[in-house]
């Protein structure tokens, strides 16, 4: 465990725990059960999970059992469209779930594990994305990218260390 | 037009075509032509991706040569930095929002008295 020093506040938190995984570490105040809703409710997500100012979430579709789909498509203020889909595989309510991820195309899909702790009413999600099996990224990006992700990716943790 | 540089990186991520091409370069500086033999596309076409690219800061033009401008060299580190970049403010801009909304979700149960069961 990287996290010595309480998460003070309302800051993320990123780790790098291996060269496959980025962790990020947040506190909310609210019990549990409601966080996973809003995580996990179609009516709740797009009212949230928009990343940067001026973008919106016209397309959330959530099937929320394991084996069944998710596909998000996020638009910004010039109409550009990010577009993202995925499998769930364990949805355990209120403390856990698990997905797949997927941009399309060659950049690589990720297995990503959501976990919910709670105590004296706040939450700690800790959000977890794993790349994909070292053969199956290779694969997805053609032989020859190896040794450019693996330079990628050492450059990746170096700099997350700098972000904490 | 977006100004917001998260805003035009994710914009320039948006597209798998662009993804792709990003993916091609980590592994090395690459030709326009070299860039556009895995799709079936033209060279403008590759070009107009390869705008966009640079403009977000996600890859930069080969130096040396200036005079033949088809060479493009990627910026590892500014391109992984700009991605983490870019990760890291679009969790910490959404849980910033999800604080907002949980407030609200947690008034609104108080208001409907405990209506809703997990």
């Amino acid at each position: 465990m990287a996290t010595t020093k309480t998460n003070k506040g309302n800051a993320t938190v990123f780790t790098t725990p291996s060269d496959r995984e980025i962790v990020a570490t947040r506190v909310v105040d609210a019990p549990r059960r409601l966080v996973f809703e809003a995580w996990t409710n179609p009516e709740h997500v797009p009212h949230w999970m928009t990343g940067p100012e001026g973008w919106t979430m016209p397309v959330c579709e959530i099937d929320l059992r394991p084996g069944g789909a998710w596909h998000f498509v996020w638009r910004g203020a010039d109409g550009a469209e990010m577009e993202m889909r995925g499998v769930y595989r364990e949805v355990t309510p209120p403390e856990r779930l698990v997905n797949t991820e997927s941009w399309g195309g060659e950049w690589p899909d990720t297995l990503n594990t959501l976990v919910l702790t709670e105590e004296d009413g706040k939450t700690t999600m800790t959000s977890t994305v794993l790349y994909a099996s070292k053969e199956a990224r290779d694969g997805a990006l053609g032989t020859g990218m190896k040794d450019g992700w693996a330079a990628s990716n050492d450059r990746l943790d170096a700099y997350l260390r700098t972000m904490a | 037009m977006a100004t917001d540089p998260l805003s035009t990186t994710f914009a320039a991520l948006a597209d798998p075509t662009r993804r792709a091409i990003l993916a091609r370069l980590a592994a090395g500086p690459a030709t326009v032509t070299e860039l556009a033999a895995p799709f079936a596309m033209s060279g403008p076409a590759v070009s107009k991706h390869l705008k966009v690219l640079e403009r977000a800061g996600l890859i930069e033009r080969g130096r040396e040569a200036q005079w033949r401008p088809r060479r493009l060299q990627a910026a590892p580190l500014k391109e992984v930095a700009a991605w983490a970049e870019g990760y890291r403010r679009f969790w910490d801009a959404s849980y910033e929002r999800l604080d907002e909304y949980l407030r609200h979700l947690k008034d609104k149960e108080k208001n409907d008295g405990h209506d809703k069961d997990e």
